[in-house]
């Protein structure tokens, strides 16, 4: 076992560790904050598949992480008032639809998306991205059907058969058995054929194309897998808060996976969870002292990019073996 | 609707697409001389909106505000350009991306600090308050006009500062090949810290006349910011002739779409489901435009470098 896969390991144990010692502690706050870690982990987990593997640096995100929010907003609602979907498909509480529709509808867009996006690379892949991501963002606000610039409330937590989902410790539980799958995944795609030509394709187009292999059709699975896994993540972070709103789909929110991974380490398996328990806790530390922590979020940032080169990975596990 | 109304309408879209050019152009002169995505542009923007309107509420003089927003947005662009923006040239655009992202964070947070979350509130100047008749009657501000003036003057400084003088020589050599005119003896670094410094002040020149029409607040050169994204895009990064043309079409489809789509659905359906449909799909015309533009030309309009 490698120094890097022991550290991997060593945070997601970590993780698990944390809420139960939280509630033994009776600070049944702190599991709310682990399920926080966890998703957000997923999420740019997911974004890690097209940014980490493939070099593709999507900066809408966010599109697909509200996909999923709204999948389980829309869905619940739909249930709840016993009003059909569209042709006439029954709404619904249960986590596992909501998961499979958001991943397969964020699949979807992203599969358009990539389309177009995937024609055009480096600057022009983040600012189209973004784009397409503020297009779902004002559709959402100016759609006045689920809650417009509102958003949605989900007034109970959605159901998972056999588990009280109510409960902070079942809830956290799900979320990182998702995680780990999500994790699984990642380390599958990356040890596969496929994996190795995503990557070839980022380090190299003009050596993967000699070999005869076009990167056009790899980036677009790579692009819609990740959207899928970040849609997933998506409909966890609307059951945890209970609320989906448009802020969901915001660029800022975009802006935010990719400093998941920044902070974690890029391509790394663990970079994501690594990023995102030093984001949350930075975020939780400093917006207890300060109210204006974005400033010092932004410095620290700015710090890592200029001379934290790696991110925590980076730091802790030495620098990635492959380029 | 009428033909004054739709008039009105088409100047006002000029006037959104005027000012998305003075964003869009320091854009992609920056983009297209240093290779550098800058999401903090936006920042700049509200830097310029927020010293004019501090300055003209101290001075009472919309002028003096409107001479602070140049220098501020300049001083404040040559500075983070010294401190951060040069570490990042040889950096890769996620690099680029992350750490203006970080600026944006700084400087949202700093101006909320400063001056509070409460918007501020900049009054048009007595000289171009009144307002001037249409044909058709309608009557039109004088401000709004002096805008599009203002960004039509700009354009036509930029055409001549790059085509005609000796510095507009040097950043299109900048452009083509950096390492020949350092080697030619002229200082690279300087002429980054210019051009950068220029683009903000452009950034701060649109933000401070944009704060007269709407307030002034922290996190208001977002929107415009994505738009201008939109617009280099359209318009081929790095060329300012691109620049003007996508602002140009940004600005008309964005405005006129919102302004014709309910009419138009109001053809097919009853008026308030028009009213939400139209507005639903006005709110991404821009981004389809975009789309359509991109899947035809994936190097935008007028592609200058690649």
């Amino acid at each position: 076992m490698t120094r890097e896969t022991a550290i991997s390991i060593l945070f997601v144990l970590a993780l698990l560790a944390a809420p139960f010692a939280a509630q033994a502690m009776g600070e049944p706050f702190y599991i709310t904050l682990a399920t926080r870690i966890a998703i957000l982990a997923l999420a740019a987990t997911g974004l890690n598949i097209a940014l980490g593997l493939g070099g593709l640096v999507s900066f809408g995100h966010a599109a697909f992480f509200g996909i999923g929010g709204y999948a389980a907003g829309i869905l619940v609602t739909h249930a709840f008032n016993g009003e059909p979907l569209l042709g006439g498909l029954p709404g619904t509480n249960q986590m596992i639809v909501i998961w499979i529709t958001g991943a397969l509808v964020a699949g979807l867009v992203a599969a358009l998306i990539g389309l177009i996006s995937l024609r055009t690379s480096g600057v022009y892949f983040i600012m189209i991205t973004l784009a397409f991501a503020q297009m779902i963002y004002y559709f959402a606000i100016s759609w006045p059907a689920y809650g417009g610039e509102d958003g949605l409330s989900i007034y109970v937590r959605n159901a998972f058969p056999g588990v009280n989902t109510l409960a902070p410790m079942s809830f956290f539980l799900i979320c990182f058995v998702l995680l780990a799958a999500g994790l699984v995944l990642f380390a599958l795609i990356r040890a596969s054929r496929f994996g190795a030509a995503l990557q070839a394709g980022r380090q190299n187009e003009t050596r993967l194309a000699a070999v005869g292999i076009g990167p056009f059709r790899i980036r677009l699975v790579a692009f819609v897998l990740s959207a899928m896994v970040t849609a997933v993540a998506g409909a966890l972070f609307a059951d945890l808060n209970r609320f989906v709103s448009p802020s969901m789909f915001s660029w800022h929110m975009s802006g935010e996976l990719i400093v998941l991974i920044i902070l974690g380490g890029v391509g790394r398996l663990a970079g994501p969870l690594a990023g995102a328990v030093v984001y949350v806790l930075f975020e939780f530390a400093l917006g207890g002292v300060t109210e204006h922590w974005q400033l010092f979020l932004g410095l620290i940032l700015l710090a890592v990019v200029l001379f934290a080169r790696g991110g925590v990975m980076g730091l802790v596990a030495g620098r990635a073996r492959h380029g | 609707m009428s033909i004054a109304l739709l008039i009105e309408q088409i100047l006002n879209g000029l006037q959104f697409g005027v000012m998305l050019f003075l964003m869009a152009a320091g854009l992609t002169l920056i983009f297209g001389v240093m290779g550098l995505i800058n999401l903090a542009h936006g920042s700049l923007f509200m830097v310029g909106a927020f010293a004019c309107a501090s300055v003209a509420a101290a001075t009472g003089s919309f002028w003096l505000g409107l001479v602070a927003s140049l220098a501020a947005a300049a001083a404040a662009g040559a500075v983070v350009e010294i401190l951060v923006i040069r570490r990042l040239y040889e950096r890769d655009h996620l690099d680029q991306v992350l750490a203006t992202f970080a600026l944006i964070l700084i400087f949202s947070e700093g101006t909320r600090w400063v001056f509070g979350s409460f918007p501020l509130y900049l009054d048009i100047p007595r000289l171009l308050a009144g307002a001037v008749a249409l044909p058709g009657g309608a009557q039109y501000p004088v401000y709004r006009l002096a805008v599009i003036g203002v960004g039509i003057a700009v354009a036509v400084g930029l055409y001549l500062l790059i085509g005609k003088t000796r510095l507009g020589m040097r950043i299109r050599a900048g452009e083509s090949d950096r390492e020949m005119i350092a080697a030619l003896g002229i200082d690279i670094g300087t002429l980054y810290t210019l051009v950068f410094a220029l683009g903000a002040a452009l950034a701060g020149l649109a933000g401070a006349m944009v704060g007269a029409l709407q307030s002034v607040q922290v996190g208001m050169g977002e929107p415009v910011l994505i738009l201008a994204f939109v617009v280099i895009v359209i318009g081929g990064i790095g060329s300012i002739k691109g620049a003007l043309v996508g602002a140009v079409l940004v600005g008309l489809t964005e405005t006129l779409g919102r302004f014709l789509l309910p009419h138009l659905f109001g053809l097919m359906m009853p008026p308030s489901a028009a009213a939400t449909v139209g507005a639903a799909i006005a709110s991404m015309l821009i981004y389809v435009v975009m789309a359509l533009i991109l899947a035809f030309r994936p190097q935008g309009l007028f592609a200058a470098n690649g």
